[in-house]
């Protein structure tokens, strides 16, 4: 298991990521933030929290939950449902979607579908903490922490101390667990 | 989980597993669009061989809910009038391509005969007087939507209880779940063995009332009137409904449940069914809910991976 961001790194990147948000959307006015249960969550919060500080006002994130929209429910072990929370209603907003690792794409595929289902956002934007490579999909990431690149067969772990007890990114190889 | 049941020998984790996924399937039918694809290209089949209308319509809105295709099976119209046994009749239906049974039979037992004889899970509509697992588990829902947890809640189950599969299944839920069980009811409807269960019994729903956090009325089988195990309706009223004097002295956050369908004025008075803590149509909105979760966890991924 080999560190790739430390607690530092990551508050960095996340409040980064707030600033090139405001940027790019010309503020916050239309912007509503959604977390990818389990760990887009805690990144959304914190993302939230950069957001709040810079604008000098509470914003808060919802969750998406898109263990009902994956396409490969046969063939891998269920995974849980989480909890979707939608704030404010996303028909004409900027929905930006967080979650912490960028693989094959699937996972967003599943929660543009899942978005499409509860409104019409004006327009996604995408944000992540790493992004490993390997997409199976046409889609991109919007704010990247950190562009990892890796061998299929080696496994990404972001941790955030509500889930994990501790902060930052690792790289395992394959036998790694 | 390969069938769904019974509540009985359930451990709190699967059951609170269960209700997670049920309000999480409840959020999704509040949506403008209140279907998700989880379930695309499964086949479920509501085998009813007992007469239901509510159950069946629940258990159907909530695989259309998840994207599965439903077909239902009435003996009434069926070969089993021909004399084509059970076996035959849930092998055949089998053979078309059904990924998943709901059962109701008026026989106890008859849902695990089909687990055994069928190679798909199997889902306990109701067996005779014996379970009804998704409706313990729409209650306890209900209830943990209200409170926040059963743990430590006066539950009192009130009526015919050795008839009730109701009852047989909710005592088992909110009991592991860390609710207190009182059943209240005249000796010739209560168990005749209720020593088996994690319960505590009155005949005097009086004595009880005041502490009391739940109130799951059951319904009077008014059918059964006036036979030798049943006092007079009225009597019946007088001693075990909940009536707008009874309402009033309970807990002011206390709430009345009831199974449906009402005998209005019998078991309840038309004013506490109308009351805004009578709980009766939120349960019947998370009855869909709750049968979602189990159709999600018996049919969505590979459980063996």
């Amino acid at each position: 298991m080999r560190p790739v961001m430390t607690e530092d790194d990551l508050a960095r990147a996340t409040r980064r990521i707030a600033h090139e948000i405001v940027e790019r959307n010309h503020g916050l006015e239309d912007v509503l933030i959604l977390g990818i249960p389990t760990r887009g969550k805690p990144f959304a919060d914190r993302i939230a929290v950069a957001l709040s500080e810079i604008e000098g006002r509470t914003i808060v994130a919802g969750s998406l939950d898109i263990g009902m929209y994956r396409d490969d429910l046969d063939t891998r072990p269920r995974t849980r449902i989480g909890p979707t929370e939608i704030p404010e209603p996303l028909d004409g907003k900027v929905v930006i979607l967080a979650d912490d690792v960028l693989f094959t794409g699937r996972t967003i595929r599943a929660a543009l579908d899942a978005l499409a289902d509860i409104g019409r956002p004006a327009a996604v934007q995408l944000a992540v903490v790493v992004d490993r490579g390997h997409r199976q999909l046409p889609i991109r990431a919007d704010y990247v922490g950190k562009n990892i690149p890796t061998a299929a067969t080696e496994h990404v772990a972001v941790r955030f101390s509500e889930i994990d007890d501790e902060d930052g990114v690792w790289m395992m190889n394959g036998g790694d667990s | 989980m390969r069938h769904f049941l019974t509540t009985e020998g359930m451990d709190r984790t699967e059951l609170e597993d269960l209700l997670d996924e049920a309000d999480a399937f409840s959020e999704v039918l509040t949506r403008p669009i209140p279907k998700v694809p989880a379930l695309r290209g499964k086949t479920v089949a509501t085998m009813f061989f007992e007469p239901s209308t509510r159950t069946r319509m629940s258990f159907e809105k909530a695989a259309k809910a998840l994207s599965a295709d439903t077909m239902s099976f009435s003996p009434s119209t069926s070969s089993l009038s021909k004399g084509e046994s059970l076996k035959d009749t849930a092998l055949t239906v089998r053979a078309m391509g059904v990924d998943l049974m709901v059962v109701r039979h008026k026989e106890t037992g008859a849902p695990w005969r089909l687990a055994e004889w069928l190679d798909i899970p199997i889902v306990n509509g109701g067996d005779g007087a014996h379970q009804h697992p998704t409706q313990a588990l729409l209650d306890c829902l209900t209830i943990r939507q209200r409170f926040g947890s059963l743990d430590g809640l006066e539950i009192a189950i009130v009526g015919d209880i050795r008839h009730s599969r109701v009852a047989r299944s909710d005592i088992f839920a909110m009991a592991t779940l860390g609710a207190s069980v009182t059943l209240v009811g005249p000796r010739t409807l209560l168990p005749i063995d209720p020593e088996a269960w994690p319960v505590t019994i009155s005949h005097d729903l009086d004595a009880v009332l005041d502490r009391l956090d739940v109130v799951y009325l059951l319904r009077v089988q008014t059918e059964r009137g006036g036979g030798s195990v049943f006092p007079s309706l009225p009597e019946y009223t007088e001693r075990y409904g909940m009536t707008d004097r009874r309402f009033a002295r309970l807990k002011s956050d206390a709430i009345v449940l009831h199974p449906g369908p009402m005998n209005r004025g019998v078991e309840i008075s038309h004013d506490v069914a109308d009351h805004e803590r009578a709980l009766i149509l939120q349960q019947v909105t998370n009855g869909v809910a709750a049968r979602m979760a189990v159709l999600f966890q018996l049919l969505g991924g590979d459980h063996d991976a």
